[in-house]
Order: structure tokens, then C-alpha cells, then sequence
């Protein structure tokens, strides 16, 4: 088998028998990578050089007899909202358009040491903010299934770097869906973590009480390779959970047998496409006969989901976002045309009022801020801003988090009837580039399904379940309690030894086509 | 609670971002539709509900109060616009006496 087709699992035990070899591996995934990046626009950044001596360093480590990490000659790209020390790290941002960390993310410094080959940096909607890989200053990510369509976001890069099989795996991160929904349109697998269960640092923070990092890949095997390897307590992340890390792709064997999953009937409204609609009870029909039983239940607050995240988030972005000045890092603004109207200011008038007129810091600030951010973040920047301003903290920012508590107890009261909640991970399959842009508001609402279980900290995974008409993949998201990623992927898991449809690829010039 | 560009403007002050007259105008009309939907959640009556900020509850996470190692001055500099080795260096702020 071609390695840019073999499976994370499948190449870490060939690697390690020394069937094959992590330089083999790596040049299979940077050639593919540079006969389809053109077209398909997944990386912002591909580090040939470092990979292949990643590769040969692991090779010859082989060779020596020294033992080697549990994903030892896997190519994995890497959101390019991660810190990878001395590589370039630009949020798909002009603000950090040169910007090369001094130190590595926690999980970065988790997959070097476990001998993954990282091959680059995936392109994503601005800062994490948008649901169609569009917002990138860098151009737009095409999903791989069609051209023509958004590949979802904002780990659009990631989904569309696996989907065409550029790397087997790779990291995303998810803060209202930037994980699940992606991989939903992209018809591969993504995990979003319970929040606190992968370390945020070095994760350059969008909303710091929903971003969490998780893996993409072809299969939910896959996703508990990566998770064990990136989960577990950060002493700097004082947000990170101290529970252990179970060894999840140990534990996808056991049957689903008793594994009761909810349904909720308020998720099929008219606005649910009918494609996706039937591939998700299909799918439903397949745990049933997995032994699982489905029981409906209620997630009365869901509804508010939306508007809650586009409440929380912004505010929490907004704060976030304030380090972006010019002063110690990013993009500043030329102070010179700045410093040279000032002066003229100050001999032409010699009454300009200081209270009015911006000091030259601070219009170093408003400028460089202006000129390096792109127009959804601004327009985030500013909602939060303004949401969490004297007079309308109470009836916006705190609102929010009330209601964010009563989204929490609803899925409390749901796990004490269900083990898992079942159903759609987005309303439609991939739509086209440029439908949605003209409407922010429209953009927000693709979050419909995701958003909710970030407000709550749960777990959620989505994976294929079907392919429309037009040949597009149709993706199912299982959400489970807090900590139970065990649960998740072993279901995920057992979907995938039942069907197929994570097995499909799209049809690109030099990919494998369908098996 | 319509907002207003007057109060667009005094936002984007508070953000420290310069928006020129035309984006003033779009911005206005943006927020004014994204508060609109977002108003939605004074449907719910929220009263006696404390607000949730951290999903799973988690507070005052301490560490012992021992230094350990930093980055050093020279990579913490390493991605400044400009420095002069041993200080981030920003336009001076000339003789003003209000601040903005």
C-alpha cells in the first residue's frame, strides 16, 4: 500500500517492525503535499527540511537498536494556531504574518517526543474565528471533495489536509465546532476533548473557557493514537484536568452492548438538510444493531446556543486579543508616517486638544490592530468589546454565562438517561465557497450543532455517515460526558468497524481512489 | 438597545482599532443585526441562575511560589518590531499632558 494511504496505527507498526521506513513515509506525504497544496491551499507553511531530518534522525535511531515513540515516522501537520518553535505561526493572520515562536505548544512538544514527523502548518479561519476556512488572510482552503465548497472551519486546513490524503493525521483546534464541523464536511474524523483534558499552552488563544486542541484523522483508531499522546496534565495550563489519560487506543474493543444513546427530536428541524437527516437515523439504525439502544431525549436550552457562544466567545476574544499592539511581537504599523502628522499637528496647532486626539502610542495601536486584522475578527473584537463595556456587562457578557449554565445542565440532566447524545454535526453537507460570506449572521448558524457541548466542556467526535447525492460527505456527532473519551471513540470505533464511509476518498488526480 | 455609530466609534476606541468612515458605517450595521439575534437570549428568565465561566467548575489552581526557568531576554526580543537588546522600544510619548 502506498504510505500516504496507510493509517496513523498502520504506519507507526510498519515504522517500528522496519517494514518501512520514516523517511519513505515522510517523502510520500511531502510529495503529495506539494503536487496538491496548489489546489487545495491546506498549508500555510510546509517544513520539508525539518521533516525529512525528523525521518532520518528517527531512522537511524532504528537502526541503532534505541527505542522509538509511539508515533514514530507519522506525518502529522499542525493547525497553524499552535506554536512550533522558530516555524512560522500565523493564526492565517497578517497580524503574525512573520511571526516564529521561541518555544513549542505542550502538545507539539508531546508529538516530537513521541516521534511523529511534523510536515507543516494548516491554513484556518483567522485567529479560529469562522466556520468556512474563508476568513484566512492567506486565501481560502477548498474542500477536497469538491473544489468549488468550503471545506468547514476553522480547521479547515487540517480537515482538508487528511481528507486528500496529504497526511494521515493532523491537529485541530475547537472552539464552537472548528474540529467537528470541518471534519463533518471533509468526511474524515475529529475529536474536540473534554476542555482541560490537552493542555492550551501554546495554543494562541481565541476564547480561553472553550478552545481545546484534538486530533483529525481517518478513523477514530487513529484519534485515540494522538489523543494519548497529546492528553494529560499541564502544570502551565491551569486549566488542564489532573485526571490520567486512559490508553485509548487500548480500549475500543468492547462491544457497545447496554451503551444507551440519546436523540434529540428539536435537532431535525426544517432546517436540517433531508440528506443528512436520513444518513443521521441511518446511523442511528447501525448502533441499535450495534446492541446500543437510542432514547429520546430533550436539550431544552439548545436553541440559545448560538447567540450564547457569539456572546462568550467574542468577550473572551476580545480580551485575548488585546496583546496583538505592535509593541512585542506582530505586526506594528509604520510609526514613522505616524510620528511625522503629529508633529506637523503640533506646529500647525498649537490648541490641539490632548484629550482628543489619540497619543502616538496609541494610534500605533489602533493602526496596527487595524492593518493586521482581517474583518471577522474586528467585528469579534469589537462585539465582545462592546458586550463587556460599562452598562452592558450585566444584560449581555453575564446573561450569557447564566444561560451558558442552564446549556451545562441540560446535558447533566441528559447523561443521567444516556451514556452518549447522538445526531447532526452540520445542517448541510459542504456549501460553496462564497455563499455565506456576504452574511455573517448566516456564518454563525453553521455552528448550530457544535456549539454547545464547547459551552458545556463536554466531549464530542463526528465522523462520516454517508455521502449525498452529489457525492458530498454527511457527517454524525456523538457527544458524551466530561472525561469519557474512552466511551466516544470506542463508539466511533465500532461505527467504523460496521460501515465504510470513512473509508471513501475524494476523486483527486494522484490519490488512491475508492477502495 | 440600538447601537448606535456614536457608540460604534467609542467602542472602537476602546479596542484601540482605527475604523475609517466607511467601516464605521458597515460595522454599525453588522453589530446592530448580530445584537439583534444575540438579543434573543432575554427569552429566558434567568433569574436565581449564577453565571457559569469555566465549564467544569474548576478554581484556584495554585502552584508553590518557586521560580523556574523563563525565556531568556534574547528569545523573548527575538520577535520584536524593534528592540535595542535589552528593551522593547515604542514611539516616546512627546510632552502630552491628557492621555487618549
Amino acid at each position: 500500500m502506498h504510505p500516504g494511504d496507510m493509517s496513523a496505527c498502520e504506519i507507526a507498526g510498519a515504522v517500528a517492525r522496519g517494514d518501512i521506513s520514516a523517511f519513505e513515509c515522510t517523502q510520500a506525504a511531502l510529495s503529495r503535499i506539494d503536487r496538491l497544496n496548489g489546489s487545495i491551499n491546506a498549508f500555510l507553511h510546509i517544513d520539508a527540511e525539518g521533516a525529512i531530518a525528523s525521518a532520518r534522525s528517527i531512522d537511524s535511531r532504528r537502526a541503532r537498536g534505541e527505542s522509538l515513540g509511539p508515533l514514530a515516522g507519522v506525518p502529522i501537520a499542525i493547525k497553524d494556531v499552535l506554536c512550533t518553535r522558530n516555524v512560522p505561526t500565523t493564526c492565517a493572520s497578517k497580524m503574525l504574518k512573520d511571526f516564529r515562536p521561541p518555544y513549542d505548544a505542550f502538545v507539539v512538544e508531546r508529538l516530537r517526543t513521541s516521534d511523529a514527523v511534523i510536515v507543516g502548518k494548516t491554513n484556518m479561519d483567522e485567529f479560529a474565528m469562522g466556520g468556512s476556512n474563508e476568513n484566512s488572510a492567506f486565501g481560502p482552503v477548498r474542500n477536497p471533495w469538491d473544489l468549488s465548497r468550503a471545506p468547514g472551519g476553522s480547521s479547515g486546513g487540517s480537515a482538508a489536509c487528511v481528507a486528500a490524503g496529504m497526511s494521515p493525521i493532523a491537529l485541530g483546534s475547537d472552539t464552537g465546532g472548528s474540529i467537528r464541523q470541518p471534519a463533518g464536511l471533509c468526511g474524515i474524523t475529529g475529536l474536540k476533548p473534554t476542555y482541560g483534558r490537552v493542555s492550551r499552552r501554546g495554543l494562541i488563544a481565541f476564547a480561553s473557557s472553550l478552545d481545546q486542541v484534538g486530533p483529525m484523522a481517518r478513523s477514530a483508531a487513529d484519534c485515540a493514537l494522538v489523543l494519548e499522546t497529546i492528553a494529560g496534565h499541564d502544570p502551565s495550563d491551569s486549566t488542564s484536568l489532573k485526571a490520567d489519560v486512559p490508553p485509548y487506543s487500548r480500549l475500543l474493543e468492547e462491544s457497545l452492548a447496554g451503551v444507551r444513546i440519546g436523540r434529540v427530536a428539536a435537532h431535525f428541524t426544517e432546517g436540517l438538510n433531508p440528506e443528512v437527516a436520513r444518513a443521521v437515523d441511518e446511523a442511528f439504525a447501525v448502533f441499535r444493531a450495534a446492541g446500543a439502544t437510542i432514547h429520546d431525549i430533550e436539550m431544552p436550552h439548545a436553541r440559545w446556543g448560538v447567540p450564547t457562544y457569539y456572546l462568550v466567545a467574542p468577550c473572551e476574544a476580545s480580551s485575548n486579543l488585546a496583546r496583538y499592539d505592535g509593541v512585542h511581537f506582530g505586526h506594528r504599523t509604520d510609526t514613522a508616517q505616524i510620528l511625522a502628522s503629529h508633529a506637523a499637528d503640533r506646529t500647525q496647532k498649537n490648541n490641539i486638544d490632548s484629550d482628543q486626539a489619540d497619543s502616538t502610542l496609541v494610534e500605533m495601536y489602533r493602526k496596527s490592530r487595524a492593518e493586521g486584522f482581517g474583518s471577522e475578527v474586528k467585528r469579534r473584537i469589537m462585539l465582545g468589546t462592546y458586550a463587556l463595556s460599562a452598562g452592558y456587562y450585566d444584560a449581555y457578557y453575564l446573561k450569557a454565562l447564566k444561560v451558558r449554565r442552564l446549556i451545562r445542565q441540560d446535558y447533566l440532566n441528559a447523561f443521567e438517561k444516556v451514556d452518549l447524545i447522538g445526531g447532526p454535526v452540520s445542517a448541510t453537507a459542504a456549501f460553496p465557497l462564497g455563499e455565506k460570506t456576504g452574511d455573517p449572521l448566516s456564518m454563525y448558524l453553521v455552528d448550530l450543532y457544535t456549539v454547545t457541548a464547547n459551552l458545556a466542556g463536554v466531549g464530542g467526535i463526528s465522523f462520516p455517515c454517508g455521502l449525498s447525492a452529489s457525492g458530498l460527505p454527511l457527517g454524525f456527532q456523538l457527544q458524551s460526558p466530561a472525561l469519557a473519551e474512552p466511551l466516544l471513540l470506542r463508539a466511533a470505533d465500532r461505527f467504523q468497524r460496521i460501515t465504510d464511509w470513512h473509508q471513501r476518498r475524494p476523486h483527486l488526480e494522484g490519490t488512491l481512489q475508492q477502495p | 438597545m440600538a447601537i448606535s455609530r456614536s457608540d460604534v466609534a467609542k467602542v472602537a476606541s476602546l479596542a484601540r482599532l482605527e475604523l475609517s468612515n466607511v467601516e464605521l458605517d458597515t460595522m454599525t450595521r453588522d453589530l446592530q443585526g448580530i445584537v439583534g439575534f444575540i438579543s434573543s437570549l432575554d427569552e429566558l428568565d434567568t433569574s436565581g441562575v449564577e453565571p457559569l465561566a469555566h465549564p467544569l467548575g474548576t478554581q484556584n489552581v495554585f502552584r508553590e511560589d518557586i521560580p523556574t526557568d523563563s525565556l531568556s531576554l534574547s528569545e523573548a526580543l527575538q520577535s520584536a518590531p524593534r528592540h535595542d537588546g535589552k528593551y522593547f522600544l515604542v514611539p516616546a510619548v512627546l510632552g502630552e499632558t491628557g492621555s487618549a
